[in-house]
C-alpha cells in the first residue's frame, strides 16, 4: 500500500496525466460533480455520485460507429476506429466499479464489442471507498462493499491522507509511476477508515434490502403480477432513470446524413421509450406499464438468468436520487419481493 | 484492428425479382461476385441502406446454394421501401449471420416434415424446405401448406409449382382468402385449412406467418395432436444490434436476435408473453 | 410548514370519497423518505390515511396526469392542486385536454416547495430524517451529528422564491385561504442574461446544455407538451433522436421545445425542477414570457380558461416584426 498527502494529492494527478489522460469528479457551476478531464488546478470533489455514471467512457451515450462514402451505386464502408489512448479515471465509487463488470458481460461475450472492449483495454479504473454514503445507497444489497471498492487501484481518504493500493497488473504498474509522489505505508493503514465505512454501512436505511425474492427463473412469479400498473401508474416514460444507470446499457443505432456522406453512430437508448421496440408492423409492448415492468424485470430477473444469479443493479441510488415521481427500483423490489415472502 | 460485429460488408444487388405486389426478392452477392457468408436454414442477415437504415431480413434461400444469397422483402417501412425502389448493381450493406437455425441436420433428420406458411412468411421457411429437398433422401414426407391473400400475394409462386410440386414424397397444398377467377385451388384461411386437411401427428411443424396466424395454426395443430415439441416457428421483433447486445428484441431471458429467431413452441411458452 | 395540514387534506378526499362526489384522489404518497414522494391515485380512506402526504416536498404537478388518469376512469377524480398548478389545470382546459366534468379540483394553499439538493448542501449527504417546526426544517443524518436546523426561505426551491401568485385561478372547492397574484422577482435571472453579449450567453447555455442526456424528463414532465406524439419520438418526423449527434444539436431540442411552448407556458417550473442535471431550463421559457409581454402587453398563460395567447391571436394593434426584429423595448 501507499499513500500521499491529501494536501500534496493534486502532484498524484499531475503525475497521472503525465503519462494519459484522467477524469476525475469536479463540482460544476450547478454545484454537481461531474467527471471532467483534469486539467492543472482542477480540485476534486469528494461528492458522493456524479449523475452521469462512469459507463460513459466505456459505453459513451453517442458514438461514431462507422463512414459511408456513396457514388452513384456505390458505397464505401470507412472504419473510423482509431486506436484508443490510455486514460485513468479517478474517483470511480464502489457501485460503479461494479457496474463495468456487469457491462463486460453484455458487451465482452462473444460476438465481442470491440468499440468496448477497447476503451476497457486503455482505461484504468481508481476507485474511491465512500466514506459518507448517501441514504440512498443500497450497494450492500447486491454483495458490494463500500469499504472495498474494486477498479484497478483502489483508494481510501482520511483526513490527511489518500491510501492507495493495487488490485490489478495495470493498476501495479500504475502505482509504480506514483513511486516519486507517494510514499510507501503499511496494508492495515486504510483499515480504521474501513472499519468506520464498514459501521455507517450498516446503518443505511435501504441497505437491508433483500434480493432474496429475486433472480433467474422467476418470470412467472412476477411477470404478471398485479403490482407493475400501480408501480408504474405515475411513471412519465422518461429515461432518466435509464440514462443515470451505471449499468443500463441498451442501444440504438442512427445514420446521420452529414451532407458529403453518413455517419453510422449509436446512442443510448431506453426500454421506458415508447418507440423501442416499435418495428413497421407492431410494437410488442404498447402501454408504459409494458415498458416499466421491463426494465425491473430484466434487472432482477432476465439478466441474472443470464449471468451466473447476477443482479444488473448495482444499488448506487442514481435512480432513487433522479427519477422525476421518485419512482426507483427499492419501491419495485420492495413491493414485489415482500408479496413471495 | 479487429473485425466488429457491426460493421458490415458491402453487398451487391444482382437481381430483383417482383414476386407479388408488395414483396420483391433480392440476389445479394459480395463485390467479387461471392457469397457473403455462409449460414444455416432459418437464419437472418441484418442489411442496411446507408442514410436510411438498417433491419433484419430472414435469408430465403438455402445454404446449399453456394453462388448468392437471395432475400424475399415485403414493402413496409423506410428500409424496405428504399429497397424496393433500387436497381441491379445497386451496393448495400450486410453482416450476419445471425440467430440459430432450424435444428435441420439433428432434429428434423428421418421425420416427415410439415411446413405451414402465411404471406410472406414463407420466406424463412424456403431455406429450409429447399435445404431439405436438397438432401431429400434425409427426411421423410414433407407437406407444405401456404396461403396469401389472393393469388398475386403467393410468394415464390412459379417455384413451387414448377420445382417443389413435381418432387416426389413433396405435397404442396396452396390456399388464398377469397376466390379469385382463374383459381380453381383451394379457398380459406391457412389454419383452417389445415384443419381440413387433417395431418396425422407423426410429423414435425413448421409455422411462419402473420401473429394471428400462428396463433390460430398452432391451436389447430393442437387440436390435431400435435404436441408443441413438434413444431417450430420463427420470431420477428424489432432488432438493432443481431448480437444480443442493444435490448430491443429482449423477451424473458431471450434475445430473439440470438436465442431465436427460430423457437420450438413449448419454449415460446416459457417466455413472458409480449412478443 | 404548509398551511393546511395533511389529515385536512385527507379527511377532505375520504369525504368526497365517502359522498361519491368522487371515485379516485390524485394525491402524493410518501415514499421512503421525508422528501421522497410519488404521485398516486388512491381510492380508500385506508389507502389515504397509510401512504397519502401532504409536506414540503409535494411539488409534483398534477394537471398533466388530469389526460391520462381521467381518460378511463369511471366517476370524477379528486385533483389537489396548489396555485401554480391551477394555471396549468387552465391551460390543458383551454387546449382541451381533458374533461373538466370528470375532475373534481380542491385548491390548496402553498408556501413554497422545498428543494432537497439546496438542503443536502448545507447537511450533506445521508439524511435520515426532516421534521418541520413550523418556520424552520429539522435534519438528522446518519452521520449523528446534532440535527441541523435549516430556515425554509434558504431552501425553497427557485420556482417558489420567485413565485408568481398565491391565488388559485382554478378549482370546485377552496381549502385555506386564497392569496394574490404576486409581482415578483422571476425575470431578473432573465434580464442578466440580456445583458450579456451574445458570445457570453452563448458559452452560458453551451455550459448549461452541454450537460443534458436527453431523457426527455423536461418534455415528459411539461403540462405544455402533450402531443399523442413528439416529433422527437417519430421515427417517421425525420427530427427523431436520442442523442445529439453534434453540440449544436442538443441546444436545438431545447430551444425548438421553448418555442413550441411560448405562450402557453405558464411557468410551472416542472422542468427545470425534474432536469437530473440542474439545468435551469426555466430561464428559456421566461425568457419567451417575458418577450410576450413586452411585445404584446401582460400576459400569463393559464390565468383564465379560453384566453387567446398572443403568438396564436392576431390584432391590428400586433408588433410589426421588423420591431421584433429591431429588439423594441426588450433592453427596457
Amino acid at each position: 500500500m501507499r499513500k500521499c498527502a491529501l494536501e500534496k494529492i493534486n502532484s498524484v494527478f499531475e503525475e497521472i496525466a503525465k503519462s494519459m489522460t484522467l477524469y476525475l469528479p469536479v463540482d460544476g457551476s450547478d454545484g454537481k460533480a461531474a467527471f471532467t478531464k483534469w486539467e492543472n488546478g482542477m480540485e476534486w470533489s469528494d461528492a458522493l455520485n456524479t449523475t452521469k455514471s462512469p459507463k460513459d467512457f466505456f459505453f459513451p451515450q453517442s458514438e461514431d460507429l462507422m463512414k459511408f462514402k456513396t457514388e452513384g451505386k456505390n458505397i464505401e464502408i470507412i472504419d473510423t476506429r482509431d486506436e484508443k489512448e490510455d486514460f485513468a479515471v479517478f474517483g470511480v465509487r464502489a457501485c460503479d466499479a461494479r457496474s463495468f463488470d456487469i457491462l463486460d458481460r453484455v458487451f465482452l461475450t462473444e460476438p465481442y464489442d470491440s468499440f468496448y472492449a477497447s476503451r476497457r483495454e486503455h482505461g484504468i479504473i481508481i476507485s474511491v471507498a465512500c466514506n459518507k454514503p448517501s441514504e440512498t445507497c443500497f450497494c450492500t444489497a447486491f454483495g458490494i462493499l463500500p469499504a472495498e471498492p474494486g477498479g484497478d487501484i483502489t483508494a481510501w481518504k482520511d483526513k490527511e491522507n489518500l491510501y492507495l493500493c493495487a488490485n490489478t497488473e495495470k493498476g501495479e504498474a500504475l502505482l509504480e509511476k506514483l513511486e516519486a509522489v507517494t510514499e510507501e505505508c503499511t496494508d492495515d493503514s486504510a483499515d480504521t477508515i474501513k472499519e468506520s465505512i464498514k459501521k455507517i454501512a450498516e446503518k443505511l436505511p435501504l441497505g437491508s434490502l433483500s434480493t432474496d425474492s429475486f433472480g433467474g427463473g422467476k418470470t412467472d412469479e412476477f411477470f404478471n403480477a398485479p403490482e407493475w400498473s400501480e408501480l408504474s401508474e405515475a411513471c412519465l416514460g422518461c429515461g432518466t432513470c435509464t440514462f443515470v444507470c451505471p449499468t443500463c446499457q441498451c442501444y440504438d443505432i442512427k445514420d446521420f446524413k452529414t451532407g458529403n456522406g453518413v455517419i453510422r453512430y449509436r446512442c443510448w437508448d431506453s426500454c421506458m421509450y415508447s418507440e423501442f421496440t416499435k418495428m413497421a408492423h407492431g410494437n410488442n409492448r404498447l402501454s408504459q406499464k409494458e415498458r416499466f415492468r421491463q426494465r425491473f424485470m430484466h434487472k432482477l430477473v432476465y439478466f441474472p438468468e443470464n449471468n451466473d444469479g447476477i443482479f444488473g443493479c448495482v444499488g448506487c441510488g442514481r435512480c432513487v436520487s433522479r427519477c422525476p415521481i421518485s419512482m426507483n427500483i427499492v419501491k419495485v423490489m420492495k413491493k414485489l419481493g415482500g408479496k413471495s415472502e | 484492428m479487429n473485425s466488429d460485429a457491426l460493421i458490415p460488408k458491402i453487398g451487391v444487388i444482382t437481381d430483383v425479382r417482383i414476386d407479388t405486389p408488395d414483396i420483391k426478392t433480392f440476389r445479394v452477392v459480395t463485390p467479387d461476385g461471392k457469397k457473403a457468408f455462409d449460414h444455416r436454414p432459418g437464419q437472418c442477415a441484418m442489411l442496411s441502406v446507408p442514410g436510411v437504415g438498417e433491419a433484419m431480413f430472414s435469408i430465403t434461400s438455402s445454404p446449399t446454394n453456394e453462388e448468392y444469397m437471395e432475400f424475399s422483402i415485403k414493402k413496409c417501412g423506410c428500409v424496405t421501401e428504399w429497397l424496393h425502389s433500387a436497381e441491379v448493381g445497386q451496393q448495400i450493406t450486410i453482416r450476419g449471420p445471425y440467430g440459430k437455425p432450424f435444428p435441420v441436420d439433428d432434429v428434423f433428420a428421418g421425420k416427415n416434415l410439415l411446413f405451414i406458411a402465411g404471406g410472406v412468411g414463407l420466406a424463412p421457411l424456403r431455406s429450409v424446405i429447399n435445404y431439405c429437398r436438397h438432401y431429400r433422401d434425409r427426411y421423410g414426407d414433407i407437406d407444405i401448406v401456404y396461403g396469401a391473400r389472393g393469388r398475386e400475394d403467393l410468394l415464390d409462386y412459379n417455384e413451387i409449382i414448377e420445382e417443389w410440386a413435381n418432387d416426389a414424397g413433396v405435397n404442396v397444398h396452396l390456399t388464398i382468402d377469397n376466390p379469385q377467377e382463374g383459381w380453381d385451388g383451394h379457398v380459406g384461411f391457412v389454419p383452417n385449412y389445415v384443419k381440413e386437411l387433417n395431418f396425422t401427428t407423426d410429423k414435425t411443424a413448421v409455422l411462419c406467418g402473420p401473429p394471428i396466424m400462428i396463433k390460430f395454426t398452432l391451436d389447430g395443430l393442437c387440436s390435431l395432436g400435435f404436441d408443441k415439441t413438434q413444431i417450430y416457428t420463427t420470431l420477428e421483433l424489432r432488432m438493432k444490434c443481431g448480437v444480443g447486445k442493444c435490448g430491443r428484441c429482449n423477451v424473458g431471458s431471450k434475445y430473439v436476435c440470438k436465442d431465436g429467431p427460430v423457437f420450438r413452441c413449448d419454449e415460446l411458452d416459457e417466455l413472458p408473453s409480449e412478443y | 410548514m404548509q398551511a393546511l395540514t395533511r389529515k385536512q387534506l385527507i379527511d377532505k378526499a375520504v369525504s368526497l370519497l365517502d359522498s361519491n362526489t368522487v371515485s379516485a384522489v390524485l394525491g402524493w404518497k410518501r415514499g421512503e423518505f421525508d422528501y421522497d414522494i410519488t404521485p398516486a391515485v388512491f381510492t380508500s380512506a385506508d389507502e389515504l390515511n397509510r401512504e397519502f402526504i401532504w409536506n414540503d416536498f409535494c411539488g409534483a404537478n398534477f394537471s398533466k396526469y388530469l389526460v391520462s388518469k381521467t381518460d378511463r376512469l369511471e366517476g370524477k377524480l379528486l385533483v389537489f392542486l396548489k396555485p401554480c398548478d391551477t394555471y396549468s389545470f387552465n391551460q390543458l382546459l383551454t387546449e382541451h385536454r381533458f374533461d373538466r366534468e370528470k375532475v373534481y379540483a380542491v385548491g390548496i394553499p402553498c408556501n413554497g416547495m422545498a428543494d432537497i439538493d439546496k438542503i443536502k448542501k448545507i447537511t450533506g449527504d445521508g439524511i435520515s430524517k426532516i421534521t418541520d417546526n413550523g418556520d424552520n426544517l429539522i435534519v438528522e443524518t446518519l452521520y449523528g451529528d446534532a440535527p441541523v436546523e435549516i430556515d425554509k426561505a434558504d431552501v425553497l426551491a427557485e420556482r417558489c422564491i420567485n413565485c408568481k401568485s398565491k391565488k388559485h385561478v382554478a378549482y370546485d372547492e377552496l381549502l385555506g385561504e386564497d392569496g394574490e397574484v404576486i409581482s415578483s422577482n422571476r425575470f431578473d435571472e432573465v434580464e442578466k442574461l440580456e445583458k450579456m453579449t451574445p458570445d457570453e450567453r452563448y458559452a452560458f447555455w453551451q455550459n448549461e446544455l452541454s450537460r443534458c442526456i436527453r431523457c426527455n424528463a423536461c418534455r415528459d414532465v411539461c403540462p405544455a407538451c402533450t402531443c399523442e406524439k413528439c416529433v422527437f419520438n417519430n421515427p417517421a418526423s425525420g427530427a427523431e433522436s436520442k442523442a445529439p449527434s453534434s453540440s449544436f444539436e442538443e441546444k436545438m431540442f431545447h430551444i425548438i421545445r421553448a418555442f413550441h411552448v411560448a405562450g402557453r407556458c405558464t411557468d410551472c417550473g416542472e422542468c427545470s425542477r425534474v432536469c437530473p442535471q440542474n439545468i435551469p431550463l426555466h430561464l428559456l421559457n421566461r425568457k419567451f414570457i417575458k418577450d410576450i409581454n413586452c411585445f404584446y402587453g401582460e400576459y400569463q398563460a393559464g390565468a383564465e380558461v379560453g384566453s387567446r395567447a398572443p403568438l396564436v391571436d392576431y390584432t391590428t394593434d400586433d408588433i410589426e416584426p421588423c420591431d421584433v426584429f429591431n429588439g423594441r423595448d426588450t433592453d427596457a
